[in-house]
């Protein structure tokens, strides 16, 4: 059965996903990692239907075990955020950045939210399948989400100590 | 100006190209006469660009073989057992190391304290020619015993003939947290390996293989059971990643 060979063609859109939800690389391949490895040893769980949807699931599902598990600073601070490897082809690196930083100021659960939908393309209803949750969820989530990154990006300034957030 | 209320969600799903058509019309001459919603809905589209700008080319980047290989040799995934370690790194209550590892740049918690002192361990005593371990090799039962006993949980010395070494001998090491068992190989060529094993582990607990470097020492390590395992050895770290294997599947039949 090719189940290997459906799993491995999502690798990069997990990356991907991965990639924007952690904003590290190195976190981001160990989260596709551990998301392959379960879906793999799980596969006989997964009923045909959406595979990308369901590889969502698993890796929402260790993401929010990551970050109840242990003391974890979610996303990365300011100060700390390496210069990312930004491409020739996309020019304005500095709206990029801004871009990296305001979305670690949102909330995980919005992050995820506005990624699925915006960056996956997931319809809301997949999307709270993803999260384990109402399809209302997902819109305020998405309705909070987005109006805080206009907010970021508008320059809005947060109050202090919203920077670095620990999550315990 | 259209009298039925739109609703925020349905601006979202306009925003998101999800309407139908008639909808999507409703919609957008419901936003034709507000200004506001209507720039906050082009913001919104905005933000979708932005993100794909941002992160479509991640998917073009070549995937670590890592990735491809995933889920290959683990019986027990990986999830699982990182899982297991970072609650046992909670358990242990040394978030100063949790802390120092994540804004180190490595991106993950480490279980920081375990290869270094089996790699210190292998240091000492794999170059020692004439005192290598305290109970050889012909008292492999007696070791093990005794070295069970002092550990207070069964340990083994896994046969690593097929690897190409032979048990030379063990011995007991002070370490952090107790008695440490830690057991000598070599090869024909007299390379040597140790796996130290010690008892921090807070239950039945598993984790994935890591490595490290140290110094010229290469370490692999993981939890298993009550017990945590280090291999060491100069050898290449594929080299060493046969032996973790063996080991591993010898400790778990």
């Amino acid at each position: 059965m090719p189940n290997r060979e459906l799993i491995i063609a999502e690798i990069p859109r997990l990356r991907r996903y991965a990639r924007a939800l952690t904003g590290d690389s190195s976190r981001a391949d160990d989260l596709v990692q551990d998301t392959l490895e379960r879906a793999l040893a799980r596969f006989s769980l997964w009923r045909p239907g959406n595979l990308r949807a369901w590889l969502f699931t698993v890796m929402h599902n260790i993401f929010v075990n990551q970050i109840r598990s242990a003391i974890h600073i979610d996303y990365l601070a300011d100060d700390l955020l390496p210069d990312l490897p930004l491409r020739a082809t996309q020019s304005d690196n500095l709206e990029l950045r801004d871009l990296d930083r305001a979305l670690g100021r949102l909330t995980a659960e919005q992050r995820e939210v506005l990624l699925l939908v915006g960056l996956e393309d997931l319809s809301y209803e997949d999307a709270a399948k993803v999260i384990g949750s109402p399809v209302g969820t997902v819109m305020s989530r998405l309705s909070r989400g987005r109006e805080r990154l206009r907010a970021l990006l508008a320059g809005v300034e947060l109050p202090a100590g919203a920077r670095l957030k620990v999550v315990k | 100006m259209n009298s039925r209320p739109v609703s925020e969600e349905q601006l979202h799903a306009y925003a998101d190209g999800r309407l139908g058509a008639a909808e999507s019309m409703t919609v957008a001459s419901w936003l034709a006469e507000r200004p506001e919603v209507h720039e906050q809905v082009r913001a919104w589209r905005e933000q979708t660009a932005l993100l794909h700008g941002r992160f479509d080319a991640v998917m073009l980047e070549q995937v670590p073989p890592r990735l491809i290989n995933a889920g290959r040799h683990a019986p027990l995934s990986r999830t699982l057992r990182v899982a297991a370690v970072l609650a046992w790194l909670s358990i242990g209550g040394i978030v100063g190391f949790l802390v120092r590892g994540t804004i180190g740049g490595s991106g993950s918690t480490e279980l920081v304290t375990l290869p270094h002192e089996a790699a210190i361990a292998h240091a000492v005593y794999a170059p020692e020619v004439r005192h290598p371990v305290e109970v050889t090799a012909d008292q492999e039962q007696h070791l093990v015993t005794w070295l069970s006993k002092r550990l207070g949980t069964p340990v083994k010395a896994p046969s690593l003939r097929g690897e190409g070494y032979e048990l030379v001998g063990g011995r007991l090491l002070p370490g952090n947290a107790g008695p440490v068992a830690q057991f000598m190989y070599q090869d024909a060529r007299g390379q040597r390996l140790t796996l130290y094993l010690r008892t921090d582990a807070a239950g039945n607990r598993e984790t994935a293989f890591r490595f490290a470097q140290e110094g010229k020492v290469g370490v692999f390590y993981w939890l298993d059971g009550k017990l945590g395992y280090a291999l060491s050895g100069e050898q290449s770290k594929a080299d060493l990643m046969r032996v973790v294997d063996s080991v591993y599947r010898q400790l778990n039949p």
